[in-house]
């Protein structure tokens, strides 16, 4: 349990063992302030003065860093913070009615801190947990699943008798893998090391060979060719390369990376392993997100033993000269640092904002060193590849989109959970598969993708047709999709990292017009307006956050169209502008309190 | 940036030939030779940003920003179009709206460089609605006054700073609609920075933020430097 509220002065000797544990490297910062909050609850600007001076850093500059990550505080916060898992898909199970129960049991208001500090209850992004919904994490470190009103009501009672989260009933805090179709990927894990045996057999070149031979592509999202990316970072000219795995996993409705790295972690180790054998890094990083914190002890575990199977060090099986090692880096909630110049940002300490591209990573990225960035489930398949070879992988899925791919199906269906087919499997085997029945819509890679209707669910997913990133969240006839819309673009303006005109003013401006209807005040201009938002952010922001913000809404006017034109007031013009609602606060200043004020209403 | 402009290297600017030397991105070519491209955060002796995106151009059929793009042989480039100024409009507009600008009372007014771009770009209203933040003046300090009202978040007295005064005065804090800009020192306040008048920084921001203090008017409105001639008619480094 944190000590809360506790002087950071008083706490200094902690702050002191803390900082000697890290080298005085500014690129320390975010894992510095991370840990340190964990021991005092919150950032205080003493704090972060001492961290400043101790890291030769600006004090501007360190508040600049803890106030980009949704997870760190710079405000003193309660004793137990929780954060309900605010994706659609925990909407759908119902997390919004629990969220309220929680906070009337506690006689709190969502987002302020409890009187007597002791909790705060708020929304946070999609923690990736979305099989087992509604979901929340508490203090930054334990998640719930399968919250309902029983678990509610108890959860109450601890927190208000303070018994430590710890000492909580353990199957609250049960996360199951709900595997319910296992291909390459998913199947029995592969001995740890096969792979590289094979790799250091064949050699460097030879592997790198495989991998092109096998035209895999990067499951990040994007589809980069994999092969293509190791061999333009392997010419990079620099003193080092550097491999990253990209756990950041933040695209709501994604859940396929936390089951691998704690079923296949030894695969995911093992595929940036040989990337290292090819590229001659020694060192590398995976970046997990702060939601995933709980999977930090079992993964360091893993990289223990690995080390003592001379899996990962010096000398790596035995060969000279072939050293490697792999770091934990967690991540404090900004779903924009999925993105792999950001993400590098983010290593090396520093505000979650992407570069400018080119230079792109593989030449130029983490401190300068050529970087090799590529998702969790590439690295597996990348495993599976030098253990196989690359022409097994190619003879899967389609010719351009060979493999296998892991989807995360949730929503509106019986049976939740991670389906691994080949590509190209038409959506309707997913549909069938998982139980769905009268299914209205597809919300296929997470808000970024794609939201098919019906007639589309004979379309096959794979990077000609339907590309994905990996969720799958399915809404049956019964589903409001002008609402999942506007729940995704809240999600949008919620993490837009606020460096580019586009995103930032749009994203919000977006949410200001999708709330304008669904307060009943919406007309034909607004829809213009959000069609206009949606040609200018795709075309000028910064980073595909910005460029896919708009990528729900337009889909479902093009697709549900009713869903929003029951919601026009007028088919002209209707003004934002409520005078009663602008006048209301002026009346509750002088004191009015007559029926016509209308103070009921407002907020 | 080298200055060896070969006559085969070029472009097209909007239908134009245009030559540039090796390393140079769109924005830097067209301003040596004298073309406009409406810009923001770009400044000729810093570093390109890339944050505001009013220099948005079409690249072979693809939008990028002006001050990004490196400069390539054979690049088709358009600029000046219905389109794109439509697209810098609005994008004006959403700075407009997500800060507080009453021009006719800002001592910057006819120096602004918002302001000067959105008379280019034939804005005449907000369009969107505004946001009216709360955002504090800061005027601790003797010699310089803030109002945060008009930041456009460029970060050119963030690099100036830095790299120019080697000073570090500012940073951004916060993200999304909250990104802001922060002064280095406990208190917050620019008057306990080591923050002077002939600071790089101190005369660099493209709108009024950074303000001298004691010099309001000195130039009446009407005489100004964009009131003079329009921004698209002068040249970059132009005394403000
Ligand atoms: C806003 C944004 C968020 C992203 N989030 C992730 C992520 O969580 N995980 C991921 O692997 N890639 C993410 N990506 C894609 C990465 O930038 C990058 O393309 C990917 O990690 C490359 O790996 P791959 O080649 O193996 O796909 C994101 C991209 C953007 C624009
Ligand atoms: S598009 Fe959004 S997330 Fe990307 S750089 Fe711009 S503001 Fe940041
Ligand atoms: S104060 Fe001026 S120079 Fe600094 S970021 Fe804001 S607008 Fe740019
Ligand atoms: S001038 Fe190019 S993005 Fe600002």
């Amino acid at each position: 349990m944190c000590p809360n509220r506790q002087s950071s002065l008083a706490a200094a000797p902690e702050l002191q063992r803390l900082l000697a544990r890290y080298p005085p490297d500014p690129h320390a910062l975010l894992q510095i302030l991370r840990e340190l909050q964990a021991l005092q609850g919150w950032l205080a600007p003493d704090a972060l003065g001492q961290v400043a001076s101790e890291l030769g850093l600006t004090l501007a500059q360190v508040q600049g860093v803890a106030g980009f990550y949704r997870f760190l505080h710079t405000r003193p916060v309660g004793a137990y913070r929780v954060l309900f898992s605010d994706n659609v898909t925990d909407r759908l199970l119902g997390s919004e009615a629990l969220l309220a129960d929680l906070c009337q049991r506690l006689g709190v208001v969502p987002g302020q801190l409890s009187f007597d500090g002791l909790v705060s209850v708020e929304r946070t992004s999609c923690t990736g947990l979305c099989d087992q919904g509604p979901a929340l994490l508490i203090n930054h470190h334990q998640v719930l699943t399968r919250l309902d009103p029983a678990r509610v009501a108890h959860m109450a009672e601890l927190i208000r008798a303070r018994v430590p989260v710890p000492q909580w009933p353990a199957a609250w805090f049960e996360v199951q893998d709900n595997i319910r179709r296992a291909d390459v990927l998913l199947g029995a894990p592969c001995a740890p090391g096969a792979a590289l045996t094979q790799s250091l057999a064949r050699g460097a070149d030879a592997t790198l060979a495989e991998i092109k031979r096998s035209n895999l592509r990067g499951r990040g999202g994007a589809g980069f060719a994999t092969g293509l990316k190791w061999e333009l970072c392997r010419q990079a000219p620099g003193t080092e390369h550097i491999v990253v795995c990209n756990a950041d996993e933040g695209e709501p409705g994604t859940f396929k990376d936390r089951v691998l790295l704690s079923r296949q972690a030894d695969a995911v180790f093992e595929g940036m392993t040989v990337a290292a054998h090819v590229l001659g890094a020694r060192r590398g990083f995976l970046y997990l997100r702060g939601e995933y914190r709980f999977l930090l002890e079992p993964l360091q575990a893993v990289l223990q033993r690995r080390r003592a199977e001379q899996l990962l060090g010096t000398h790596i099986l035995g060969q000279a000269g072939f050293d490697f090692d792999i770091a934990i880096h967690v991540g404090a909630g900004a779903y924009v640092c999925g993105e792999e110049s950001a993400l590098i940002e983010s290593l090396e300490g520093k505000r979650g904002t992407p570069r400018i591209r080119p230079p792109f990573p593989a030449e130029h990225g983490y401190l300068g060193h050529p970087t090799l960035v590529n998702n969790v489930e590439t690295f597996c398949a990348v495993a599976h590849i030098a253990q196989h070879g690359g022409a097994l992988w190619a003879g899967i899925g389609t010719p351009k989109s060979t493999g296998t791919k892991i989807h995360s199906v949730s929503g509106d269906c019986a049976r939740p959970g991670l389906y691994e087919y080949p590509l190209g499997t038409p959506v309707s085997r997913l549909l069938a598969d998982c139980g769905a029945r009268d299914t209205q819509a597809v919300q296929v890679g997470g808000p970024s993708g794609v939201c098919l209707a019906a007639d589309e669910f004979e379309r096959r997913i794979a990077f000609e047709d339907v590309p994905t990133a990996g969720a799958f969240m399915v809404f049956d006839r019964s589903r409001d999709m002008f609402e999942v819309a506007r729940g995704f673009a809240h999600f949008f303006a919620h993490e837009s990292c606020g460096f580019c005109t586009p995103c930032r003013v749009g994203t919000a401006l977006l949410v200001k017009r999708m709330d304008k209807l669904a307060g009943g005040h919406g007309s034909r201009d607004d829809l213009d307006v959000l069609f206009e938002l949606d040609r200018l952010l795709h075309s000028t922001t910064h980073c595909g956050l910005g460029a896919s913000a708009c990528n729900p809404l337009r889909d479902t006017v093009l697709k549900f169209r009713p869903a929003y034109e029951q919601r026009l007031q007028s088919l002209d013009f209707e003004p934002g502008f409520d005078l009663d609602a602008e006048l209301s606060i002026a009346r509750r200043m002088t004191g009015r309190d007559d029926a016509a004020a209308h103070l009921e209403n407002r907020t | 940036m080298t200055d060896d402009v070969s006559p085969t290297q070029s472009f097209s600017l909007d239908g134009d030939d245009l030559p540039f030397a090796s390393g140079e991105t769109i924005l830097q070519a067209a301003t040596r030779a004298g073309r406009y491209i409406p810009h923001l955060c770009w400044h000729p002796d810093f570093a390109a940003h890339g944050s505001c995106r009013i220099c948005s151009v079409k690249v072979n059929g693809r939008v990028g920003a002006a001050c990004t793009v490196q400069a390539a042989a054979g690049l088709e480039v358009e600029s000046n179009t219905p389109e794109m100024n439509r697209q810098r409009k609005t994008l004006l507009q959403m700075l407009f709206v997500e800060g507080n600008h009453f021009c006719p009372s800002c001592e910057k007014s006819g120096n602004c460089l918002l302001q000067a771009t959105a008379y280019q770009m034939g804005m005449e209203g907000p369009h969107f609605e505004e946001f009216y933040p709360n955002r504090p003046v800061d005027a601790s300090h003797p010699d310089i006054l803030l109002d945060f009202n008009r930041c456009i978040l460029c970060e050119l007295c963030v690099r100036a700073s830095r790299e120019a005064d080697g000073k570090n005065i500012f940073a951004i804090g916060g993200h999304g609609m909250g990104t802001h800009l922060l002064v280095n020192s406990a208190s917050g306040q620019l008057g306990d920075t080591a923050m002077s008048l002939d600071d790089r920084a101190a005369h660099i921001c493209p709108v009024g933020v950074i303000l001298p203090k004691r010099r309001g008017f000195v130039i009446p409105i009407g005489q100004r430097r964009f009131d003079l001639k329009p921004v698209s008619q002068q040249r970059e480094g132009d005394a403000t």
